[in-house]
């Protein structure tokens, strides 16, 4: 996943569809086509895995330059050599182009092959599109389009597979639809180093299985159903939910570890239905982990803080924003620097973490952390580190080079009493040490969360705020990479995505006039810190931007 | 279980590699074998360069005998001088081939013609690891073959510094379990290796460079090793003389069918026609019989209509090209002359149909054949060979359609050419070839012919398949 | 259900491995056919056996027994006949003797075995059938085996006396 460094690569010269062009070597034939603009449909090639070239799709014309008797090329009118084509069709996923090489991708040798192929994968293939999630990004039902017959000559009886298998906890098999490209086995095998799946039986009744002792449920299994071509493997948490047709798709990136896997979000009307991953070969490949794909849920949960609320007595009540800012304001100007404490979160943004630097500075309080996530590396995708900003949260100085090293001494003074000034921000205090006890005594809480906990029912002031897939703004993965989130969907009720409300709450307290776009804040945070000069949110690209921390 | 030979030997045939098998006396030990000159050709190969051997099978140009005809020096020949891996022979005992039935023999009966070849050939390319892949179904095979190595180690012909010549050499003894898809080199690779016997794609992997365990691996017949023995006891120059140019030395003929005298014949290649070998050696067609059709190769080779004229090309005493028309019984049993008239001499699997067999039914039953063993591995194979089994096992019961003919020929075109394997074309070619050379009698079945008042079958019961038109 | 395995047997199972030095996994064969002719076919347990014996994944060895027509995973009869069913075998009988076969033991045996399940066993457990692809032998056809031993030219005239040699033992 990291770039190799180019020094001179070789560059071959291949006539594709009769037209010279120049390819870098060890460029395989159908990438060297898909480059040159000429798709070439396929099913079991899949770049990032093995090639073993037998779902024949991708059958080509190919030719190497004729021999003169010196061993040379022969050439041309145009002093080009001349192509000798090979009678028999050849696959192109699994040969890189050779200097001289000749490829046709739309001969009729080549349509006759496709036909062939695409008419030999429907005849046993279930009539299932009507209730087929794959339907909308089924490649048997693209290439049909163009290859395919309008009528079925097969007149004798389908082999019968299993057809609802549970193959592990989140994946659910139709053998039928199984194409038999082996894409899953392969994965399994190279990718996720879970020898799990193979075939059974023989010849047309090869069937996809585990052992029955086995399961595939090791944290990349939703991978293959990402790359299975068809709806033989779907996802039980997607599977019958939405017509993938009618998902609004959201680039952004997953925030459930420092590793920021680039990922886009397929929504309908403020519902979140899957994630998938996007391809960027500096984080994640094209793959992610199970649970940073299934993580959306909780958005979506009943109990979402939704109205923010304000203490009277010993109940919340619901509140207007400016009544909920200015009894936050209230509160805490009441005390004195050493009284306060910020217990903020490194799975915040960047935009969020550098305004939280700016309420830092207007309240100069006496301690601030974040509360860290140490975990174990999987050696795949999975990061040590369980948050995704553990790098803006050094950044903007909310953290120091050891995160969390100063939230013991925060639960402490809030603990016994020299804090007497609470700002939560998007975590649970009880998480961090501090006891419930001490929540109940403190003179001013505010709460900035999306979701209720035990700390919450203490809280002063609630400000419901947004979850990962309702805000825009930045994250710096555990590599330095400054990538993008975008919102997919709108927060629920009244609550508000976390920058407005720092803003606001700085207005608030400081009376400081506010920024009115992300864009303006991104802008001012650029300038105000090196590693992000020169940078705007739009160049930040769909990709990301390495920084030089 | 002996080798079905006549004895005597018809003039025409010329017994090297059975020659002990016609031997009443002939027992499968060492002991019987040395007394026949066994392991005299390996004591002078072990004395002679490597590289000397590989010329010699050159000049005598055998062709593999297994199927393919493919040179077998040049095979060996494509072994890079620059390699450093270790090399790998392996001997495919692997016949399954229908119509064909020499490798047993050679194994049951003269297992030390084999091994002896074996190590000659190790020799010649450097293998110091070789394993004999034989068929499952041999388990009687694979025990002699397993005394027999034990001989040869025990006399030094096999194991360690050979007969003092500072090669080592061990063979052992693999056993299959009912798959003709290992019958082909790449597939049996992967079956050698443990794992699901999927041939591979070439390029990249060819055996010479990529085989076993992605090491140079020569692939060889039981019958084109035992070749080699002969090519090392005459020398190539004289093994060359046998038969015709590029059709060199001689083959085991298997025929069955309907013939009087079905059996083995161990002939110089193209030294006899169709005619010569059903006429004067099977003791030509049964009682008031006429012949329908010849499968020439092995059930994979283009069938052969009896009525059928072929076109052969060739040049007169001049130099000039010349066309020559002929009949089926005047086809000159070579390599390329079968190449020549569309069909191929493969295994020498010949296997003789007459006007009491219906073509659609001897159809039907190659194509469960291949349907029952395609690997399944690639798109046209799998799914085209039980396509075309169920085509004509429908017709075969009666059902026939209108399209059947048409789709039949459209699938096996469509199978043909675009495979990873070779099985493409052995599984389409007789679909192609019966169609094309016998249409009416499919055409006469692509309409439903059942009787009314049949019971209506999904598919047609085997006793409906074999017992119409088998006379006992 | 896990039994244990004999001494004697996992020493030639060793012994067998040692003949592949490259790669253990290349023994898969050897042991699946080890296996079945002392056990008489294969079982989940074996599969799990020669997989952890091999430091494979049991799938690796589920696919050869499911692939391989020779490997059963469920008892046979004490006579397991295979008969052949290819061309030069059926134009010389061998559909009929298949049928014969099965009168002949008391087997019964459907016209259309499933794919899965390919063998007929009779009732008393002592006889079991099946058809095989060329058994190359098509010179002497109708042929068919019984356990390892080979039977040639089997003609209706044959049969009884065939079966009436196993019975005997």
């Amino acid at each position: 996943m990291s770039t190799a460094t180019e020094t001179t690569v070789q560059m071959l010269n291949v006539q594709i569809d009769g037209v010279w062009t120049q390819v870098p070597a060890g460029t395989r034939v159908i990438e060297a086509c898909q480059t040159a603009g000429k798709f070439v449909p396929h099913y079991c090639y899949h770049p990032k895995l093995s090639s073993p070239g037998n779902c024949r799709m991708c059958l080509i014309e190919m030719g190497m330059p004729k021999m003169g008797p010196d061993r040379k090329p022969e050439l041309g009118e145009d002093g080009k050599p001349i192509i000798g084509w090979i009678p028999r069709p050849q696959i192109s996923c699994a040969q890189n182009v050779a200097e001289g090489m000749g490829i046709r991708t739309d001969s009729q040798m080549v349509q006759e092959c496709r036909h062939g192929v695409m008419e030999f994968l429907l005849i046993n293939h279930p009539l299932d599109c009507p209730i087929c999630d794959q339907a909308g990004e089924c490649r048997l039902q693209e290439f049909s389009v163009e290859y395919g017959n309008a009528e079925s000559r097969f007149l004798d009886e389908k082999v019968k597979k299993p057809k609802k298998v549970e193959l592990g906890p989140r994946i659910t098999l139709d053998d039928e639809r199984c194409i038999l490209c082996s894409r899953c086995i392969r994965f399994s095998k190279e990718i996720a180093k879970d020898d799990v799946l193979g075939f059974v039986d023989r010849g047309s009744y090869s069937t996809l299985t585990c052992h029955p002792g086995k399961k595939l449920e090791n944290n990349y299994s939703l991978n293959t159903v990402d790359i299975c071509p068809v709806g033989a493997l779907t996802s039980n948490d997607f599977r019958f939910k939405m017509r993938v047709w009618f998902l609004k798709e959201t680039k952004s990136i997953c925030t459930g570890c420092a590793t920021g896997c680039n990922t886009i979000i397929g929504s309908r009307e403020d519902k979140i239905y899957r994630q998938t991953p996007r391809e960027n070969e500096e984080v994640n490949s094209c793959w992610m982990c199970d649970h940073g794909r299934l993580d959306f849920h909780y958005l979506h949960r009943e109990d979402r803080l939704k109205t923010p609320k304000i203490r009277r007595g010993n109940t919340l009540v619901d509140a207007t924003w400016k009544d909920a800012y200015d009894a936050a304001a209230l509160a805490l100007k009441k005390f004195s620097g050493e009284q306060i404490a910020i217990l903020a979160s490194a799975r915040a943004t960047n935009e969020e973490l550098y305004l939280v630097q700016r309420l830092a500075a207007a309240l100069k309080p006496t301690v601030i952390d974040v509360i860290a996530r140490p975990g174990e590396a999987d050696g795949i995708l999975v990061s040590a580190d369980r948050n995704s900003n553990t790098n803006g949260a050094r950044l903007f100085k909310i953290t120091g080079e050891t995160p969390g090293s100063h939230t013991p001494v925060l639960a402490e003074k809030v603990n016994n009493g020299t804090v007497k000034a609470l700002i939560c921000l998007g975590e649970n205090p009880l998480d961090a040490g501090i006891k419930p006890e001490a929540l109940a005594k403190l003179g001013a809480f505010v709460v900035m969360n999306i979701l209720p906990d035990a700390a919450t029912p203490q809280a002063h002031v609630v400000l419901p705020s947004a979850g990962f897939a309702e805000k825009r703004g930045t994250m710096i993965n555990g590599k330095g990479r400054l990538q993008r989130l975008n919102a997919a969907i709108r927060p629920p009720g009244q609550a508000q995505v976390d920058w407005e409300i720092l803003r606001d709450l700085i207005l608030a307290l400081t009376g400081q006039n506010g920024i009115y776009t992300i864009e303006e804040l991104f802008k001012q945070m650029a300038a105000e810190t090196k590693p992000l000069s020169g940078l705007s949110l739009a160049g930040v690209g769909d990709q990301g931007t390495l920084l030089a921390l | 279980m002996v080798a079905p030979l006549q004895n005597p030997p018809h003039p025409k045939e010329r017994r090297l590699l059975f020659a002990n098998l016609a031997r009443p006396d002939f027992t499968n030990d060492i002991a019987c074998s040395l007394k026949h000159g066994g392991y005299e050709d390996l004591k002078k190969a072990i004395k002679m360069k490597p590289a000397d051997i590989t010329a010699e099978v050159k000049t005598g140009a055998v062709r593999g005998r297994g199927g393919a005809g493919f040179p077998c020096g040049v095979k060996w020949g494509f072994i890079r001088p620059d390699n450093t891996k270790p090399v790998y022979l392996i001997c495919n005992a692997d016949e399954s081939e229908p119509g064909t039935f020499k490798d047993r023999y050679i194994i049951h009966q003269d297992p030390h013609q084999l091994i002896e070849g074996m190590v000659i050939s190790c020799f010649a390319v450097n293998a110091k690891l070789a394993y004999i892949y034989i068929r499952g179904e041999f388990p009687e095979g694979a025990k002699i073959l397993e005394k027999a190595l034990d001989e040869a180690r025990t006399k030094n012909f096999l194991g360690k510094d050979i007969l003092g010549s500072g090669f080592d050499c061990e063979i052992y003894v693999h056993r299959g379990a009912g798959a003709y898809i290992c019958g082909e080199e790449t597939g049996l690779i992967e079956s050698l290796e443990g794992k699901r016997p999927y041939p591979r794609i070439k390029p990249p992997y060819f055996p010479a460079a990529l085989g076993l365990y992605m090491c140079p691996t020569i692939v060889n017949n039981v019958e084109t090793l035992c070749h080699v023995k002969h090519i090392i006891k005459m020398g190539g120059a004289e093994y060359a003389k046998l038969g015709r140019p590029n059709n060199t030395g001689t083959r085991v003929l298997c025929v069955s069918g309907d013939v009087m005298k079905p059996g083995n014949f161990e002939v110089e290649v193209g030294a006899v026609t169709m005619g010569e070998l059903i006429n004067d050696m099977c003791g030509g067609l049964k009682p008031g019989r006429k012949l329908k059709a010849i499968i020439p190769g092995g059930s994979s080779a283009k069938v052969l209509r009896a009525d059928e004229r072929f076109k052969l090309k060739s040049k007169d005493a001049d130099g000039n090209p010349v066309e020559k028309e002929i009949g089926i019984e005047d086809i000159v049993l070579d390599f390329d002359t079968l190449a020549a008239i569309g069909s191929m001499a493969g295994s020498g699997g010949v296997i003789i149909m007459d006007d009491s067999r219906d073509m659609v039914e001897t159809l039907a039953n190659l194509n469960e054949f291949y349907a029952h063993e395609s690997c399944g591995q690639c798109t046209p194979c799998r799914e085209g060979s039980l396509w075309m089994k169920k085509i004509t096992a429908r017709m075969v019961e009666g059902h026939g359609a209108d399209s059947d003919t048409a789709t039949l020929k459209s699938v096996a075109d469509n199978i043909a050419g675009k495979t990873i394997c070779a099985f493409g074309e052995a599984c389409a070619w007789p679909t192609q070839s019966f169609v094309a050379k016998f249409r009416e009698e499919f055409e006469a079945k692509s309409k439903p012919t059942a009787v009314a008042g049949d019971g209506h079958h999904d598919e047609p019961t085997e006793s409906e398949i074999a017992l119409a038109g088998v006379e006992q | 259900m896990s039994m244990q395995v004999p001494a004697d047997f996992e020493a030639k199972i060793d012994a067998v491995i040692l003949r592949y030095p490259v790669s253990k996994r290349s023994a898969s064969l050897p042991l699946l056919h080890l296996w079945q002719e002392r056990f008489g076919y294969i079982s989940p347990y074996a599969i799990e056996w020669i997989a952890a014996k091999l430091e494979l994944e049991p799938i690796n060895i589920l696919e050869l027994v499911t692939f391989y027509p020779m490997f059963r995973q469920k008892p046979v009869g004490t006579c397991h006949i295979r008969v052949c069913r290819t061309l030069s075998c059926a134009m010389a009988g061998g559909y009929g003797l298949m049928k014969q076969l099965c009168e002949k033991t008391g087997i019964e045996r459907p016209d259309h075995p499933d794919h899965h399940d390919p063998i007929a066993v009779s009732s008393d457990g002592k006889w079991s059938i099946e058809f095989v692809e060329c058994l190359a032998s098509c010179g002497t056809g109708p042929v068919c085996m019984v356990n390892d031993d080979f039977h040639e030219a089997v003609s209706p005239e044959k049969i009884g006396e065939l079966v009436a040699h196993y019975e005997e033992k």
